[in-house]
């Protein structure tokens, strides 16, 4: 084995590799920023009924139209982590770009419905409201970014058959983002 | 111990199949959380928006995650993480819900939604 390789793909830790055992950490971590983000929205709803009238301006298609795109690109990730596992690095990076198409379109659909409502006067300063509004999805948009430059410097290493473990830390990753806008949608966009 | 390393490495045995049947409940759970509040019924709008939102969140970390198959203390530790978020929202939540309690007042008065905004 070469020297020159980076820890994470040598080494194991209670019989977890390096790699996915960072990953897992780093999850745990996310959990904490986004679960306190959602937990002080929730709060703040909970008190303030009214808050409902602003709920109401958030537009369920487009929230809906994401939850799809995202729930089917966390399949296409999976599939990626599957071809890995069959030792597939060509099929495994094409379904990493898929996923990666999967964020555009995410953000494709962000910025629409953003520019529709800033448009319209909603700020992230109009109010309490708009601020944990943009807050919560910009946060969230930033870590979609995040994981589409990390598939892409996966899946050109993936194509070539190199480094394939890293395919599922970085699908885990794309998991945990899924899951926390699963949270969001109902939150932002249902609850009205 | 190695078993269950060959158990994820493989993704539990399941083929691509699996996976995608499971996509389809997802997007099943997802019209029944956009459908739901169009009842107009706050208990099943509930229900539907948030109660279907922790079973898809479930079925994403089971099967795409793999958290089923994966080391229990991985589980714990996520598991913690969540503990805390309980106990933050615990603990702040009674100084932003309520507007008195022993020995203080809140002053504070949250500004009428909408007004700050402008241009509509």
């Amino acid at each position: 084995m070469s020297s020159s390789k980076p820890i994470a793909t040598t080494r194991s830790v209670m019989n977890l590799p390096t790699g996915r055992l960072a990953l897992w950490w780093v999850i745990a971590s996310e959990i904490v920023i986004f679960g306190g983000l959602l937990g002080s929205y929730i709060m703040f709803r909970l008190s303030h009924d009214a808050w409902a009238e602003q709920a109401a301006i958030t537009s369920t298609l487009a929230g809906a139209t994401n939850t799809f795109i995202l729930l089917t690109s966390s399949l296409s990730a999976v599939l990626a982590h599957q071809a890995a596992e069959r030792g597939d690095g060509p099929r495994a990076a094409k379904m990493l770009r898929l996923t990666v198409l999967g964020g555009l379109g995410f953000l494709i659909v962000k910025s629409i419905e953003w520019t529709g409502e800033i448009q319209h006067g909603y700020t992230i300063t109009s109010n309490l409201f708009w601020s944990f509004y943009y807050t919560a999805a910009g946060l969230h948009g930033l870590h979609v970014i995040a994981g589409m430059i990390c598939m892409l410097i996966v899946a050109r290493a993936a194509a070539r058959n190199q480094e394939l473990q890293r395919v599922e830390i970085v699908g885990l990753y794309w998991h945990f983002v899924d899951v926390v806008w699963i949270f969001l949608f109902p939150l932002l966009y249902i609850a009205k | 111990m190695a078993e269950h390393a060959h158990a994820h490495a493989h993704g539990a045995g399941h083929g691509d199949a699996f996976y995608v049947r499971i996509w389809a409940i997802l997007l099943v759970l997802l019209f029944v959380s956009v459908i739901g509040p169009e009842f107009g019924i706050r208990v099943v709008t509930l229900i539907t928006a948030f109660g279907v939102a922790i079973v898809k969140a479930y079925m994403v970390g089971r099967h795409f995650m793999h958290l089923g198959i994966e080391r229990k203390w991985v589980v714990w530790i996520l598991a913690m993480m969540m503990a805390f978020v309980v106990l933050m929202f615990a603990g702040i939540a009674p100084d932003v819900q309520l507007h008195n309690g022993q020995n203080w007042i809140k002053l504070y008065e949250e500004p009428a939604p909408g007004s700050g905004a402008h241009g509509h």
